[in-house]
């Protein structure tokens, strides 16, 4: 397009400025990369080594730091429970979300706005505001130290932003489909269910990554509702981790690669998801 | 006649129910639970007496929640002063560059985005080491000859918070960039191509072309960005820790909250009725400032 900024037949104060922002943009490259590189080569050098010379390479790749954090110090069960906690608050955030956005956004009925509204409201709260009457709730349901409590407000932060990405794509769905479904003798769910479904599965797909990136980092509520070891999530297992082990360099840099790494893996694979999915709520 | 619409009615019962219970539940309940454990007092979990706006007074005007409170207010504008004005100004540059397809602006957006995914607490780890007087950035300004620059980034009252806050622009830039990015793809080509024919400058194009038409955009990070600065916590804790050191130079709301809560601001018993208060104006803050700026942004929209 005649509008892109390339070198190509480009006047030369032009050339100049897109030299300029190619440093500024490249430096911010390299100093995403450099961090994560160090960091994961650190996890193979000796706590000296790290001290001494930080800008070398390990002399040898030993995942013996890894064997070590993953198994000894319980990472594997940190990983696990925070798949778990994950896994199970997005199966809700889908199905409760896409019936409430169903309902919304397929019925006429009094009450309807008022009903989305109430969705809404949550989008804009902090529920992190809201610590002091749920840790209140959660004590009195008996659910301090159960992987239900932070489900439940998982649930809850997920809901929201699921109705309103849902029921946008739900609303644009020709009525004519549902007469369609009715005639062929389908009561409401098996339309939910068969007809609207498969045609949000695009939007799913944004939903699912809008909310499950935040679900699987928090560190808040599993901070305050989960404090037997077995039960922690990756991020605070992470900074039980670092209290425990503050001088062990080595240590740290191993326990921070099994944190990052995994999420990195992933999105190499599936980045144009990752992108559109966390961007969802800002972007129209 | 009847019958169908109570056939419907319950349809929809079954549909929006379940959601909205939870909804209800886990964040309109706790919502208003705040506003009404504010006007008690209470001893460790127990409510006692109806108090009136007792605890926003001592909040507000009492020692030490005074000058905690103020401090850590002070501390989150700054956040917000500088996040606006470095993060998301960076973010609009690299977002208009991406979307004049500048060389190599698919690979750079896929790379700017990869901090985004990672969790708060492991970038205030691992920068939490780095920044250490032996860390990587001080080992850095040594081998180049800077030596002098070393400091001690999280130790010293006037570097920390800056020290953090400059940690969480780096994890954050790409976000503003890509969501900039989306919004000015969607200003329709011929626009461009036209203003570019006519032998507009680069600056100008910019400025009175792409920038009124993005101005929606600019809303939505505003106000993510008064939410995000609102809630800092995670930052703090993981690089300088709960307490906001050194001397509460890193304090900010939700730290102050969180010890309020849990574990007192001097003494270390929870006051339920002070942290009670203070989420009842984080509420209202995060409401007031982002109708504000809502409706500022608002009247600077132009409709294509």
């Amino acid at each position: 397009m005649i509008t892109d900024l390339g070198y190509q037949g480009a006047r030369p104060s032009r050339k100049i400025f897109i030299s300029l922002m190619l440093m500024i943009m490249s430096l911010y490259v390299v100093l995403i990369i450099y961090p994560l590189f160090n960091m994961f080569i650190s996890a193979f050098k000796t706590n000296r080594a790290i001290l001494s010379a930080p800008f070398a390479l390990p002399d040898s790749l030993d995942f013996k730091n890894f064997r070590i954090v993953w198994i000894d110090k319980g990472f594997s069960h940190y990983f696990f429970n925070s798949l778990l906690v994950t896994v199970v608050s997005m199966t809700f955030v889908i199905l409760f979300g896409s019936m409430a956005a169903y309902g919304i956004s397929r019925y006429v009925f009094k009450g309807n706005t008022l009903m989305y509204m109430l969705f809404l409201s949550g989008i804009m709260l902090p529920l992190k505001a809201a610590i002091i009457p749920l840790f209140l709730l959660i004590k009195r349901m008996g659910l301090i130290n159960n992987r239900l409590s932070v489900i439940m407000i998982f649930m809850a932060m997920g809901l929201p932003s699921t109705v309103f990405i849902l029921s946008g794509f739900m609303k644009s769905i020709p009525l004519e489909l549902e007469y369609a479904g009715r005639i062929d003798g389908c009561n409401d769910f098996s339309i939910y269910r068969k007809l609207i479904m498969p045609m949000v599965t695009p939007a799913l797909a944004l939903v699912i990554i809008y909310n499950a990136v935040p679900i699987w980092n928090d560190f808040f509520f599993p901070l305050v509702f989960l404090q037997t070891d077995a039960l922690k999530t990756l991020p605070v297992g992470l900074s039980t981790f670092f209290g425990q082990f503050s001088t062990n360099w080595s240590l740290l840099f191993t326990g921070l690669s099994i944190a990052i790494l995994p999420m990195l893996v992933l999105y190499l694979f599936m980045a144009k998801y990752f992108i559109k999915g966390m961007t969802a709520g800002a972007v129209k | 006649m009847n019958r169908r619409k109570l056939h419907k009615g319950l349809w929809i019962t079954f549909f929006i129910s379940p959601g909205l219970l939870v909804v209800g539940l886990f964040i309109l309940l706790p919502l208003f639970l705040s506003l009404y454990n504010s006007l008690f007092s209470w001893e460790q979990l127990i409510r006692l007496e109806f108090v009136g706006f007792d605890n926003f007074k001592r909040l507000f005007f009492a020692y030490p929640y005074n000058e905690r409170f103020s401090n850590a207010l002070g501390n989150n504008l700054t956040w917000f002063i500088s996040t606006m004005l470095i993060q998301n100004s960076l973010g609009l540059l690299f977002g208009y560059l991406l979307s004049r397809n500048i060389p190599g602006a698919e690979a750079f957006k896929r790379i700017f985005f990869i901090p985004v995914l990672f969790s708060i607490v492991a970038v205030g780890f691992l920068w939490g080491i780095y920044l250490k007087p032996t860390g990587l950035v001080n080992k850095f300004l040594e081998i180049v000859g800077l030596g002098a620059l070393k400091q001690a980034w999280l130790g010293s009252e006037q570097l920390s918070t800056p020290s953090i806050i400059a940690v969480n622009i780096w994890r954050w830039v790409g976000f503003p960039t890509l969501v900039f990015l989306a919004a000015i793809d969607n200003v329709p080509q011929e626009c461009l191509e036209a203003a570019y024919m006519e032998g507009v400058s680069e600056w100008q194009l910019f400025w009175k072309i792409i920038f009124p038409l993005i101005v929606p955009s600019l809303t939505i990070i505003t106000v993510l960005t008064i939410i995000g600065s609102l809630n800092v916590f995670e930052q703090v804790y993981t690089m300088t820790g709960l307490d906001g050191g050194p001397n509460y130079s890193t304090d900010t709301i939700g730290t102050l909250f969180y010890r309020t809560a849990f574990g007192s601001v001097d003494a270390g018993s929870p006051e339920i009725g002070i942290g009670s208060a203070i989420g009842v104006v984080i509420y209202l803050l995060t409401f007031a400032i982002s109708l504000i700026s809502i409706f500022v942004t608002k009247r600077k929209e132009v409709q294509l």
